[in-house]
């Protein structure tokens, strides 16, 4: 009679944990280059480690800091110069070591070592030290108002675990390095990794030690991420059943998945805006066929390419309603971002005409437009629409659209002209932007600068945010350097990318992530 | 004979260098690796750095003899994009590759010659005429449609009325995408022990395997019907043979000599068509691997992929030609200088 009551209660546990293990397969275009958290700085690898591994703070599905393994943090009441953060108490590592403030001064180190690809997020911190087991202080070479808000993707490993399997040092790919962290892994998160073969699948369990427990929802058991590449197998994927969660839903697949019975699309605004540069600081460029002068160097030929693009109409017929039109090279999650600048430039066709021919360039000219054909959404289609609108007002272009391996070089080494380029924020922040795309291209900002515009006030200005304490002061000076942005006509504003993600109906979570990295302890299933 | 074959492996060898060295002439064009290593924050000196330690300074003549000189040793570099030794890739994902191409070779050769054969026979059938019209479809869409249409009506499914059972019956049988379960042996993955793994391979391997299916078969037919005609087959049959003897022991084996040079060459093909299929099915083979690769211009990837590749097509080129003299008496005479 035991024995039987004793099998009864076997049979129900085993019934219950059945009930309760909700596996989400999960499906995307790409798949993680490393495990290893700090040897790439790309939206995939960022994606799965954030299910094992934790940052001090990170954002939230609704783009919102969070306070992760940190609980609180301010700057120092002695010195401007000194960022004090408080640590969780009782947190482990999966392998069960203890997380104390050594790990945090390891990781940071770590991350800023030369073979790091995160080191640019932290160039401002002179020395990481801990002051007890659970209090870590960021020493910076100035004051820097916005420096957690660069903590979000950098993940804190344990030193002892690295010690152990001989990967203190971030893998070296250039020295033909491959390491243990690469294909392992141990954090603090709320996922313990399973099993994993690149490419093919990666299977994570719930970690029943996670400190969040009981605070998130949790709902996820276990997780297999499986990259999909082609986006009709992806979508082919979710509507035969054999996947739960996808991100990427291709413009052209989403009515379809919508009249799915069982499924659901969602849809938020990217971290991503599309535009496209100019070389206007050179004084003759080889694109065109202007001899010994550079049209794009007169802002009045800018002012009225900004006008011929009819952005609403590649928002219709190139996107599909999937995109917002932008006359700012921010997206508005960003601080800086206001309605007035983000409005889509005055005038018409006619005005537009009559600004080129003021210029001299009524009879118009040719120049070549730089695209990548594999990077952003629909970006040759977005490219071809523009060569037509910038046909009407004499500018003849010659689209060059080629893979994304291809199409970078040219804007690094500076030798396009007219170019189609991506931007996200990271940092939620204006300087981030001016800091790759204003600044005069010197050892440390500007890299992205293709435009050859070098103005010593704006540079000035840029450098003065780094360290501006005063915020009212900092929001003006950003406001002034996007004032001269605009007024230059530096770039021309296209629109935000629009993400979709597709589901089966019983899976919810509080917000398409701006950043395209889905997070699935906020994740609950019905 | 045996200086035959050694003639052909040093041919082979020359082929193989030229192939290396016009690869890694054409890497520069495929993009620049360190653009994808680095990410958006990268500075100038992390790019002159990485550049340097790569060697994607020295020109591409160095490049290659570096290769080869590791190459050699058994050592093909470490993958740029999954910091992983290029050689544990590539025997990672040879197995789903091979059991696809072997499942879809073994499909296309089997039913081609036997509806070659049996649309020759029956030359003015229905079902022979039907079979030829449909074989249309085989040879003339492209590989990609092929399998998404497949995906569509066999992985998705549609509903077909029928006036039994619950009313409708769905054609949605078999997975959409990846390769199911697999039992790893130590040395080999194979799909084939397990059902999700058998039920994987059937749309990759008919999307594979069915335009190399209807040139085999349009091809044994044609011979066929050519052979046919000739004299000793009518002698054959004026001295009573049974008609199974003339059609397989004297017709098919003397259609035989291009039909074997043709499914070598298709054998190969299969393999370079398995990008496309491997891509569309995300069948985790060496294909989606080079794809993968050319993308991140992943130059240690491709360049053992694109060794790999050419030394299959020399060793099936070699294997080809010893069949013809086994298949072809004639050619055993000279066999010896030619």
């Amino acid at each position: 009679m035991t024995r039987m009551i004793g099998l009864g209660a076997a049979a129900l546990m085993a019934s219950t944990s059945l009930a309760s293990a909700e596996t989400v397969r999960w499906a995307r275009a790409g798949d993680s280059l490393t495990l290893d958290p700090h040897a790439q700085n790309e939206g995939p690898t960022h994606t799965l480690a954030h299910q094992i591994y934790e940052p001090l703070i990170l954002r939230d599905m609704t783009g919102e800091l969070q306070p992760a393994l940190a609980t609180d943090w301010a700057v120092s009441e002695e010195d401007p110069n000194v960022w004090v953060f408080n640590l969780r108490d009782g947190v482990t590592f999966h392998d069960g070591s203890e997380f104390t403030a050594e790990d945090v001064v390891f990781s940071f180190e770590r991350a800023q070592s030369e073979t790091s690809a995160m080191k640019e997020l932290l160039n401002s911190i002179v020395e990481v030290r801990a002051v007890d087991d659970h209090t870590v202080e960021f020493v910076t070479d100035g004051p820097n108002p916005i420096l957690p808000a660069n903590f979000t993707n950098l993940f804190v490993m344990d030193k002892g675990w690295t010690e152990e399997n001989g990967v203190t040092a971030v893998q070296d790919i250039a020295a033909g390095e491959t390491t243990y962290a690469a294909t392992h892994a141990n954090g603090t998160g709320p996922y313990v990794l399973e099993s994993r073969e690149p490419d093919v699948r990666t299977v994570l369990t719930q970690n029943e030690d996670y400190w969040g427990q009981g605070e998130f929802p949790l709902d996820v058991t276990r997780i297999e991420y499986t990259p999909i590449q082609n986006a009709a197998t992806r979508v082919a994927a979710l509507l035969s059943g054999e996947v739960d969660f996808i991100q990427d839903v291709p413009t052209q697949d989403i009515a379809r998945v919508e009249g799915t019975e069982g499924l659901t699309v969602k849809t938020a605004p990217q971290n991503r805006v599309i535009f496209f540069g100019m070389n206007s600081g050179a004084e003759d460029i080889e694109g065109d066929d202007v001899d010994g002068a550079n049209p794009l160097a007169d802002p009045r030929v800018r002012q009225a390419m900004n006008m011929a693009i009819n952005r609403d109409a590649i928002r219709q017929v190139v996107m599909r309603g999937q995109s917002e039109p932008a006359g700012m090279i921010a997206p508005p999650f960003v601080n800086g971002w206001t309605e007035a600048l983000d409005a889509l430039p005055e005038g018409d066709l006619d005005q537009a005409r009559a600004l080129m021919d003021e210029a001299g360039y009524g009879d118009g000219f040719s120049i070549q437009l730089d695209c990548p054909n594999d990077r952003y959404v629909n970006d040759e289609a977005i490219c071809q629409a523009v060569v037509g609108m910038l046909g009407q007002i004499g500018v003849n272009v010659n689209l060059n659209a080629q893979s994304k391996a291809q199409h970078f070089p040219l804007i690094q080494n500076k030798t396009t002209d007219f170019f189609m380029l991506g931007w996200g924020v990271p940092t939620y922040d204006s300087e981030y932007v001016f800091n790759f795309l204003v600044h005069t291209p010197t050892d440390d900002r500007g890299s992205w600068n293709a435009t050859g515009y070098s103005n010593p006030e704006v540079d000035a200005m840029i450098e003065s945010l780094a360290s501006e304490t005063d915020l009212d002061v900092r929001s003006q000076t950003v406001a002034d350097i996007w004032d001269t942005v605009q007024d230059e006509t530096l770039y021309l504003p296209v629109h935000n990318q629009v993400l979709n993600w597709g589901e089966t109906d019983s899976i919810d979570y509080p917000s398409v992530d701006p950043d395209d990295q889905p997070m699935f302890k906020y994740f609950t299933i019905d | 004979m045996l200086s035959y074959i050694l003639r052909r492996i040093l041919q082979s060898v020359i082929v193989l260098l030229v192939v290396g060295l016009v690869a890694f002439s054409m890497f520069r064009f495929v993009g620049d690796p360190i653009e994808q290593l680095l990410g958006q924050e990268r500075t100038q000196a992390d790019v002159d750095r990485l550049r340097e330690a790569l060697g994607l300074n020295e020109p591409f003549v160095v490049q290659y003899l570096g290769f080869l000189g590791r190459a050699i040793q058994g050592d093909f570099g470490i993958s740029y994009r999954q910091a992983r030794p290029v050689a544990e890739i590539l025997l990672e994902r040879a197995p789903a590759t091979l059991e696809l191409a072997l499942v879809s070779g073994i499909i296309a050769v089997v039913l081609g010659i036997a509806l070659g054969v049996f649309t020759a026979i029956r030359r003015e059938g229905f079902a022979a005429n039907a079979i030829m019209t449909v074989s249309l479809i085989g040879v003339s869409l492209p590989t990609f449609l092929i399998g998404v249409l497949l995906i569509w009506f066999f992985g998705i499914g549609i509903e077909i009325p029928v006036p039994w059972g619950d009313g409708t019956i769905s054609t949605k049988l078999f997975p959409t995408f990846g390769r199911g379960e697999v039992v790893d042996l130590g040395w080999w993955t194979t799909g084939l022990l397990t059902e999700s793994g058998r039920a994987s391979l059937v749309l990759p391997a008919i999307t594979l395997g069915l335009y190399q299916m209807t040139l085999i078969m349009r091809l044994v037919r044609s011979e066929m019907l050519e052979v046919l005609r000739q004299d000793y087959i009518r002698f054959a049959r004026a001295r009573g043979l049974k008609a199974r003897v003339v059609n397989f022991r004297h017709a098919l084996k003397n259609t035989l000599v291009p039909v074997i040079t043709i499914i070598g060459l298709q054998l190969g093909a299969i393999i370079a068509f398995a990008i496309i299929t491997e891509t569309v099915f995300q069948w985790p083979g060496v294909g989606l691997l080079f794809i993968n690769a050319v993308q991140f211009v992943d130059i240690p990837v491709m360049a053992a992929y694109l060794m790999l590749v050419s030394v299959m097509f020399v060793v099936i080129n070699l294997i080809v030609d010893l069949l013809y003299v086994t298949v072809d008496p004639r050619l055993r005479i000279d066999g010896g200088t030619a």
